[in-house]
């Protein structure tokens, strides 16, 4: 299988920020805020600058880093990971709350162990799984992806796990699995936050041969620390070309099948949300612009890349109108 | 004396109106806004300009109510507090989403409902605005009564332009859109109606 090492990425070296004045931001923000107000009190001031206390990897990593390596791969353009306390504090987790610092606060009821993932349709070798199995199948590695949500934000995370694409392999879809569906765990017990906001549980969907493309990658863990509940403990999808909610937490069952599957955000707004959810700057969703986006922690907004800036996905979609697929 | 008990009634509610833009002045500056400072700052002036303008036309009823005439002596104050947590949000939207972009508040203003309708809510607003001092009242004599009537849709607008940006889950935006309805069904002339009811009854 080949594993790009080094993908095309259209970010110049010149659009990257340098890392100390990255690590600065949030001093650089306080500044901001103190000079647009006008309220540059000397002792304000200092308040900002003792706060000025962004997480770093090296950091985390000395703080409870438990997943053991085995290499680490840059595909965001060397662009410094977003802090851990911003990936793991500002979420869509909906079963445990709409409000994005909801996951973090009610997400401590989710049990990720044990857990089973179980494998079933068009395969010649379905099964459950249980996780601690699972984890032993592959020496993981770290993959530095961009993330896009579909409203407008993004984040740059070290995601821990392997791909996607040889795992599915070893349950030997047939000839028929033309897509892969995903479910993710709903236990009213387990999230009792959950309510009415979307119907569960959250299903998503892939085409076979995207799920099987190098990009496409299972993580178990970010920035070198098992994936925290509300992250979408013990194992998630991530699909760095396509919106984030593609990217299904939480799985507990995947199925092969010859037909398209039903995925949740595109059975409730389907006008808004469409199967494929690839990034895509030059179509916009009916109530907002996708041309822009803003990087957790900036202040303003930068211009969205063709499928999150991971161009050797597009030859999965040379032969779609990603208009009217979008 | 009794103007004295109006003036402090009125520094309270100045206080008050201040507390959440001085608490958003403190987060920003001690780097405390969350994960994305802007939609924070977006989100919470915008929610305070909401909130206000309900308040802003709580205070009729509130007069109806109580028989006292202070809700009415602090309409005004709670109505550009409303507007200037407005204007704030629109501040916002503009120099950071649009870098203060024409263009793009063009294509913002004919391609995105909920931008149309909040800006029309700002638009209805801003002669209220103007008009909110006494040598304006006077001078437009019975005609600033009809004018200032334009709160109502604009308190529609900002409840439409609130349900129409939230993603999924609308019980938020909702809660404030029945708040909203609420107060503009206690103006309705309920009690001619009853009059008018009864009336028919008796003649038939």
């Amino acid at each position: 299988m080949l594993i790009r090492t080094s993908p095309q990425h259209p970010v110049r070296s010149s659009e990257i920020t340098p890392e100390a004045v990255y690590n600065d931001r949030r001093r650089f923000l306080a500044r901001l805020g103190l000079s647009a107000i006008g309220l540059a009190t000397a002792g304000c001031g200092k308040a900002a600058d003792s706060s000025a206390n962004a997480i770093t990897p090296k950091q985390v990593a000395a703080a409870g880093a438990d997943l053991k390596l085995e290499r680490r791969t840059d595909m965001a353009g060397k662009e410094t990971p977003t802090p851990y306390d911003s990936v793991t504090h500002y979420n869509n987790y909906y079963e445990f709350g709409t409000d994005k610092s909801e996951p973090a606060q009610f997400a401590g009821t989710l049990r990720p162990r044990p857990w089973t993932v179980e494998v079933a349709g068009e395969c010649e070798a379905p099964g459950r799984m249980d996780i601690a199995d699972l984890l032993k199948l592959y020496p993981l590695e770290e993959r530095v992806y961009r993330h896009r949500c579909v409203e407008g934000w993004s984040i740059v995370v070290p995601w821990d796990g392997f791909a996607l694409g040889p795992f599915l392999a070893r349950f030997k879809p047939t000839s028929k699995a033309r897509f892969v569906s995903f479910t993710t765990l709903y236990d009213r017990k387990q999230m009792p936050e959950a309510g009415g906001a979307l119907p569960w549980p959250y299903r998503e969907a892939l085409r076979i041969d995207e799920a099987m493309h190098p990009l496409a990658f299972l993580s178990v863990g970010l920035y070198g620390k098992t994936l925290p509940n509300q992250n979408g403990a013990p194992l998630r999808l991530t699909l760095p070309w396509k919106y984030g909610f593609k990217s299904i937490k939480s799985i507990v069952r995947i199925e092969f099948s010859e037909s398209a599957p039903q995925t949740t955000w595109s059975a409730v707004a389907p006008d808004e949300y469409g199967f494929y959810a690839n990034v895509n700057p030059g179509v916009d969703h009916p109530r907002w612009s996708q041309k822009t986006e803003r990087r957790l922690g900036e202040l303003f907004k930068r211009p969205t890349l063709m499928f999150n800036g991971y161009p050797e996905v597009a030859s999965l979609y040379s032969n779609l109108d990603l208009r009217a697929y979008f | 004396m009794q103007l004295s008990r109006l003036f402090w009634i009125k520094a309270a509610l100045w206080l008050l109106c201040l507390a959440p833009a001085a608490w958003l002045v403190w987060l920003t500056m001690s780097a405390n806004l969350g994960p994305d400072p802007v939609a924070t700052l977006e989100h919470q002036t915008g929610l305070r300009a909401l909130q206000l303008l309900l308040l802003t036309l709580g205070m009729t009823p509130l007069r109806q109510l109580s028989g006292r005439p202070e809700p009415l002596q602090l309409r005004r104050t709670l109505g550009l507090f409303a507007y200037f947590y407005m204007c704030a949000h629109f501040a916002m939207y503009l120099v950071f989403d649009l870098e203060l972009s024409l263009p793009k508040l063009g294509e913002d203003l004919v391609k995105r409902t909920w931008i149309t309708l909040g800006f029309s809510c700002w638009l209805f607003l801003l002669p209220l605005a103007i008009t909110s001092t006494n040598g304006w009242q006077r001078r437009l004599k019975r005609a600033w009564k009809s004018l200032h009537r334009l709160i109502y849709p604009a308190a529609l607008l900002a409840c439409c332009h609130f349900v129409w940006l939230v993603k999924k889950d609308e019980t938020e935006p909702l809660t404030y859109f029945s708040i909203l309805l609420v107060l503009l069904a206690s103006r309705l002339p309920w009690g001619k109606w009853r009059k008018g009811i009864i009336g028919a009854q008796t003649t038939t």
